[in-house]
C-alpha cells in the first residue's frame, strides 16, 4: 500500500502574498507529498470544501494580511463542523506569538512564522499527521 | 577613464599582485567561500581597478548629474540643495486613526504623507463586503468613501503636503477621493501634488493586489496620465515599482528589469492612445527596494536611471524632463526578522544609506517590528529618525552621487545594464510584456529567485543574524500596535448612515453615467469624480467597472 | 453493503474523497467497496480534455462545467499533474481556475498526481471514474496531464475526447503527435481571441480532409474564455457526438473498450504487486535479475520461471 501525505495549501482572506505559501508547497512536494493549491482569495466554505473533496491530510493556512485571528479560526471552526477531526491543520505568516496560544485553542496545532526553515514544516508534518 | 598604456600596466601590476601578495594573503586567511557571489548571482571579485572599466569614458557614459545620462543623477546639486522627502508608509484602523499617526509623523519630522490601504480597500470592497470578514483596517486604512478620505486628512494642508497613496485596482477612484476633498476645502486640482501607485502590471506579476483584467486596467491607467497632465499638473500618476517584484522574491537584477519594462509598456500604452510623450512623461515616477546587498542596491539605482533616459529617448522624448527617473525607495520588508527584532535597526540603517547613495528621491524606512505586526509609535520613530540622522550627521549629502568613479560601483553599474538588457530581449523574443505575464514569464522567474533563497538560507550558505546564527534561547518580546477593536463597528455604522443620508438619485445617475462610459472609450475620470462627489461609495463604484470589464484570475506558478 | 458504499452512492463527498484515497493508496479495504459500487455506475458521460500545455485547459474546464451546470447537470473534475520522478511528490494547482466551483455541491474537484512510473493513465483513474459515477455525476471531465502517453491513453477511458490547441501554432501542428490528432473527437481552438484562428483552422480542416470522411467528421470549435466565446458551441458538439455514438452503437464498443483496458490494468496491477511483494516472488525476481546481469539467464526463460510459478 503506497501512502502519500495529502496538504491542502490555502491562502485565506484577500491577502496577495504568495511568496511563502508556494516555497512551501514546492519544499513539500520535494519532500514527496502531494499539494493541492487553493490560489488567492478563498473563503473558509471554500477551503474546507476542497479539503474535503481532496480528502487532505494537512490544511496549511497562509497569512500576512493580520486577519488570522478570524480567518484561520473560521477555517478551524468549520473544520470541526464537518467532523474533520483528522485533519492537520498549522498556519504561518505574520502572526505576532502572543496571537500563537489563541490560535491553538481553537485547533491550529502549530504556527510558522517568518525565519523558520521550510524543513522545520516537513518534518512537523511528518511527525504529526493524523493517519 | 584612463589611458589604454595604462591599463595595460595595470593588468600586469595586477597579475603580479595576484600572484605574490594575494596567494601568499589568502594561504594565511583563505577566503571564507568558494565563490563571492550577490544577490543578483553575479560573482564578485576580490578587487576593482580601472581595468575593469578600461571601456567607460567619463563624459560619454558617466557624466555630470542632471543631463544625459543620467547615470549621477537628475537633480544637479541633490541633496545639497533639498534633502530626499522622508515619506513614511502609514496606515491602519479607521481613518480618525491614521489621521492621528499623520499628524504624529508630521510632527517629528517627515516631510511627506504616505497611504497604506486595508486589503478591502486595495481590492475595491466597501468595510461591509462579506469578503471584507476580518479584513478592517489589518495591514492598512479602511476608505470605502469621500467621507474616509475627509476624516484621513483632517487638519491636513493638502496644499502645503504632497501625498503618496498605494493603490492599484482602483487607483483612479481613490485618486479622484483625493482630489474631490482638496476641492471641498477649496483647494484647487492644480494646486494638489502626490503619487498614486497605479502600476497594475507588477500586481499580476507580484503584488496580486488587481481587480481587472490586463486590457481595461491598461485603460484606466492611462486616463489618469491622460486626466493627470491635462488637470493636476503637480501629481504623479503613476509609481512603476518594483518594490514588490523584489519582496515576492526576485533578484537585484530582476527587478531592475522588470519594473524598466514594465515603464516602457505603459509609455507605449499612452502613445498607442495618442497622448505625447512629452506630454506625460515628466509625471510618470518609480518605486524601487533597498535590500542587503549594499553595492547592488546603489548600482542598481544608477543603471536605472541610465537605461530609463535612453529607452525613453528611444521612445521619441524630446524634453529633458521626459528622460528623468525620480523614485522612491522602500528599505527591504522580507529583509526583516521576527527574531531578534532591535537587529532589524541596524538592516534599516544600511538599507536607507543604500538608497540615499544611490541618489533616491524619497525613502520610507521600515520599523524594527514589522515582521510581527504594523508599525507601533515608537518604532515608527526610530525608523524616522533614522533617516534624519543620516541627513544630518553622516555627512553623506554633501555632495552628488559620491560612489561615481568607484571602479566597483562603476563596473557594477555596467554589469547590471548588460543583464536588465538581456532580460528586455527575452520578453521581445515572448511577444512583450502582457504575452509574457499570460506566459506565466515574470512569475516563474520570480518563484526560481525566492525558492534559491529559501534553499540557500536553510543551507546555512547565506546567513541571517537571528535565525540560521547567532540565535537566541528565549527571544524578548516588543511592544506590537494595538489597534482601535471598535473601528470596524464604527464603519460599519458611518457606511450605513451614509447610504441613507446622501441622495440616492443623483448617485444611482452617476453610476450609470459611469457604466455607459466605460462601455465606450471615453476618459473616466470625470465620471469617476462625479461618482465620487455624490457619495458612492468604493465598492459600488468598483462594482460597475467589475461588471464592465469583470475579474482577473490568475495561473499559479510555483 | 458497506457504509461507505451506501455513503458513496449517497453522494456524499467525505465518503468520495476517502474512497478515492484509498484507491489512490491501493487500500484492501477499497476492494471490497469498488466490487459494490460497480452496477451503480454507466450513466455518467465521461469527457477527456487534452491538449498542449498552455493551451488553457483549466479554464476551459471551468466554463464547461459551468455550462453543464446550468443543465442542471451534476459534474465529476478529475485534475491531473505529474508526480515528480525524484521525490514522488506533486503540485496540483489546476483547480485554482476552478475554485468558484468548490462550493457548488453539484460540482465535486479532484486532484491527482500521475503517480505511474510508466506514464500512461494512472492505474486508480479508472477507479476514480466509477467512484464519481457512482456517486451522481452526470458529466465526468478528466484533465489529463498534456504531456507523454497519457495525452493519448485518455481514449481509452473517455466517451467523448477534446484535444486542445491554440491559435498561432503554424506549421507545428505537424509536430504535434501524430497520436494527438487522431484520437480527437472534438478539435477546440481555445483563446480564440488571439490572432491566427482563421488559419489554425484552416490547416485542422486541411489535415482532417487528408484523412478522409468516415461516419464522423471531427468537428472544430473556436472558444474564448476570456470572452465567453464558443462554450455553448462546444457543449452542443460534446451532445451531438454522444448521439452519434449511441446511433452508431460505437458507444458500447468503446464502453467494451473501456472495461477491457480497466480491467486488464487491475489484473497487471495485481500481477506486479504479487511480482514484486516481498513475501511472495520478489526474492526469486531478484535472483532471476541478478543471473540475467551475468549473462547466466535470459530474459524470456527468467519469465517462464517466474510465471510458472504463479500459473501453478
Amino acid at each position: 500500500m503506497i501512502k502519500k501525505i495529502r496538504v491542502l495549501v490555502a491562502k485565506p482572506g484577500l491577502d496577495g502574498h504568495d511568496r511563502g505559501a508556494k516555497i512551501v508547497a514546492r519544499a513539500l512536494r520535494d519532500a514527496g507529498m502531494e499539494v493541492v493549491y487553493t490560489g488567492l482569495h478563498q473563503t473558509a466554505q471554500q477551503i474546507v470544501n476542497t479539503a474535503i473533496q481532496e480528502d487532505v491530510d494537512v490544511v496549511g493556512l497562509s497569512l500576512l494580511s493580520g486577519a488570522h485571528m478570524t480567518l484561520f479560526i473560521d477555517v478551524a471552526l468549520l473544520l470541526k463542523e464537518k467532523q474533520m477531526d483528522d485533519v492537520l491543520i498549522i498556519g504561518g505568516g505574520i502572526i505576532p506569538q502572543q496571537d500563537v496560544p489563541g490560535l491553538k485553542t481553537a485547533g491550529i496545532a502549530e504556527v510558522f512564522g517568518p525565519g523558520t526553515p521550510v524543513e522545520d514544516i516537513v518534518i512537523y508534518i511528518k511527525k504529526n499527521v493524523k493517519r | 577613464m584612463v589611458e589604454k598604456e595604462t591599463i595595460k600596466q595595470i593588468r600586469e601590476k595586477r597579475a603580479e599582485w595576484e600572484k605574490q601578495l594575494y596567494s601568499k594573503a589568502i594561504q594565511e586567511n583563505p577566503e571564507r567561500k568558494q565563490k563571492f557571489k550577490n544577490l543578483s548571482d553575479i560573482e564578485i571579485k576580490n578587487l576593482y581597478t580601472p581595468e575593469d572599466i578600461a571601456d567607460l569614458g567619463y563624459l560619454k557614459d558617466v557624466g555630470f548629474p542632471g543631463e544625459e545620462p543620467f547615470l549621477r543623477g537628475v537633480h544637479p546639486n541633490l541633496y545639497r540643495g533639498r534633502l530626499w522627502t522622508m515619506r513614511q508608509f502609514a496606515g491602519f484602523g479607521s481613518a480618525e486613526e491614521t489621521n492621528k499617526r499623520y499628524h504624529y509623523l508630521l510632527e517629528h519630522g517627515e516631510t511627506g504623507l504616505s497611504v497604506a490601504f486595508d486589503y478591502p480597500t486595495l481590492y475595491g470592497y466597501d468595510t461591509d463586503h462579506p469578503l471584507a470578514r476580518g479584513e478592517f483596517g489589518k495591514c492598512g486604512v479602511a476608505i470605502s468613501s469621500l467621507l474616509d478620505m475627509e476624516l484621513l486628512f483632517h487638519r491636513i494642508p493638502l496644499d502645503k503636503i504632497t501625498t503618496s497613496m498605494t493603490i492599484n485596482g482602483p487607483a483612479a477612484i481613490v485618486w479622484a477621493m483625493y482630489i474631490a476633498n482638496a476641492e471641498n476645502q477649496g483647494i484647487s486640482k492644480e494646486k494638489i501634488g502626490g503619487t498614486i501607485q497605479n502600476d497594475i502590471l507588477k500586481e499580476y506579476i507580484a503584488q496580486k493586489s488587481y481587480i481587472f483584467p490586463p486590457e481595461p486596467s491598461m485603460r484606466l491607467i492611462v486616463d489618469t496620465f491622460e486626466y493627470g497632465f491635462k488637470n493636476v499638473p503637480k501629481w504623479n500618476t503613476i509609481s512603476i515599482s518594483g518594490y514588490h517584484i523584489r519582496e515576492a522574491g526576485s533578484t537585484a537584477v530582476q527587478e531592475l528589469a522588470f519594473t524598466l519594462g514594465d515603464g516602457i509598456e505603459y509609455v507605449k500604452a499612452a502613445m498607442k492612445r495618442g497622448l505625447l510623450i512629452d506630454d506625460f512623461a515628466p509625471r510618470l515616477s518609480f518605486f524601487f527596494n533597498a535590500h542587503n546587498d549594499f553595492f547592488e542596491e546603489i548600482a542598481k539605482y544608477r543603471a536605472a536611471r541610465k537605461i530609463w533616459a535612453s529607452e525613453m529617448k528611444k521612445l521619441g522624448a524630446k524634453k529633458p524632463r521626459s528622460l528623468w527617473m525620480r523614485f522612491h525607495t522602500q528599505t527591504a520588508g522580507c529583509s526583516l526578522t521576527a527574531q531578534q527584532p532591535e537587529m532589524n535597526i541596524v538592516r534599516v540603517t544600511m538599507q536607507a544609506l543604500a538608497a540615499i547613495l544611490g541618489g533616491t528621491q524619497s525613502l520610507h524606512t521600515n520599523s524594527m517590528d514589522e515582521a510581527l505586526a504594523l508599525p507601533s509609535e515608537k518604532a515608527v520613530r526610530i525608523a524616522l529618525r533614522t533617516q534624519q540622522i543620516i541627513a544630518e550627521e553622516s555627512g553623506v549629502t554633501d555632495t552628488v552621487d559620491p560612489l561615481g568613479g568607484s571602479y566597483y560601483i562603476e563596473w557594477l553599474t555596467s554589469k547590471m545594464e548588460e543583464k536588465t538588457y538581456k532580460y528586455f530581449d527575452k520578453v521581445e523574443r515572448l511577444g512583450g510584456v502582457i504575452p509574457a505575464i499570460e506566459k506565466g514569464f515574470f512569475q516563474r522567474e520570480i518563484a526560481e529567485s525566492a525558492y534559491r533563497y529559501q534553499k540557500e538560507t536553510d543551507e546555512n550558505k547565506r546567513i541571517i543574524v537571528g535565525v540560521n546564527r547567532y540565535k537566541l534561547d528565549e527571544e524578548p518580546s516588543i511592544p506590537i500596535l494595538k489597534m482601535d477593536e471598535k473601528g470596524e463597528e464604527r464603519q460599519i455604522k458611518r457606511l450605513k448612515k451614509l447610504r441613507k443620508e446622501r441622495d440616492a438619485t443623483k448617485v444611482q445617475n452617476h453610476l450609470q453615467r459611469l457604466r455607459k462610459a466605460a462601455e465606450g472609450d471615453e476618459n473616466l475620470m470625470p465620471f469617476i469624480l462625479d461618482c465620487i462627489h455624490s457619495y458612492a461609495t468604493l465598492g459600488e463604484t468598483c462594482d460597475v467597472l467589475r461588471e464592465v470589464f469583470g475579474e482577473y484570475k490568475e495561473q499559479a506558478i510555483f | 453493503m458497506s457504509e461507505l458504499s451506501v455513503k458513496v452512492i449517497a453522494g456524499d463527498p467525505r465518503s468520495i474523497g476517502r474512497l478515492i484515497t484509498l484507491v489512490e493508496n491501493d487500500a484492501p479495504e477499497a476492494v471490497e467497496v469498488m466490487k459494490q459500487i460497480h452496477r451503480y455506475t454507466g450513466q455518467a458521460q465521461i469527457i477527456g480534455v487534452t491538449g498542449v500545455m498552455g493551451s488553457g485547459k483549466s479554464s476551459l474546464i471551468f466554463e464547461l462545467a459551468l455550462a453543464f451546470r446550468a443543465e442542471g447537470k451534476k459534474v465529476g473534475i478529475i485534475a491531473i499533474d505529474p508526480t515528480s520522478p525524484f521525490s514522488g511528490g506533486a503540485l496540483l494547482g489546476d483547480r485554482i481556475r476552478m475554485m468558484d466551483l468548490s462550493t457548488d455541491s453539484g460540482v465535486f474537484i479532484r486532484s491527482m498526481g500521475t503517480r505511474g512510473m510508466m506514464g500512461g493513465l494512472t492505474s486508480s483513474l479508472y477507479d476514480v471514474v466509477e467512484i464519481l459515477d457512482a456517486a451522481g455525476m452526470n458529466v465526468i471531465i478528466i484533465e489529463t496531464v498534456g504531456v507523454g502517453q497519457d495525452e493519448v491513453d485518455i481514449v481509452k477511458i473517455a466517451d467523448t475526447t477534446l484535444v486542445v490547441l491554440i491559435p498561432g501554432l503554424g506549421d507545428s501542428i505537424q509536430t504535434i503527435k501524430a497520436g494527438l490528432m487522431e484520437i480527437a473527437d472534438i478539435f477546440v481552438v481555445n483563446k480564440a481571441d488571439k490572432p491566427g484562428v482563421e488559419q489554425t483552422v484552416a490547416e485542422l480542416e486541411s489535415m482532417l480532409d487528408l484523412v478522409g470522411h468516415t461516419e464522423y467528421r471531427t468537428p472544430i470549435v473556436a472558444t474564448s474564455v476570456k470572452q465567453k466565446k464558443g462554450i455553448q458551441l462546444l457543449t452542443s458538439k460534446i451532445a451531438e457526438h454522444q448521439e452519434y455514438l449511441k446511433k452508431s452503437k460505437t458507444f458500447d464498443t468503446r464502453r467494451r473498450q473501456r472495461y477491457e483496458a480497466e480491467l486488464i490494468e487491475i489484473i497487471r496491477k495485481r500481477l506486479m504487486d504479487f511480482i514484486f511483494d516481498e513475501k511472495k516472488l520478489k526474492k526469486t525476481v531478484d535472483c532471476c535479475i541478478d543471473q540475467i546481469s551475468k549473462k547466466e539467464l535470459d530474459p524470456y526463460t527468467a519469465a517462464d520461471e517466474i510465471l510458472g510459478k504463479i500459473l501453478k
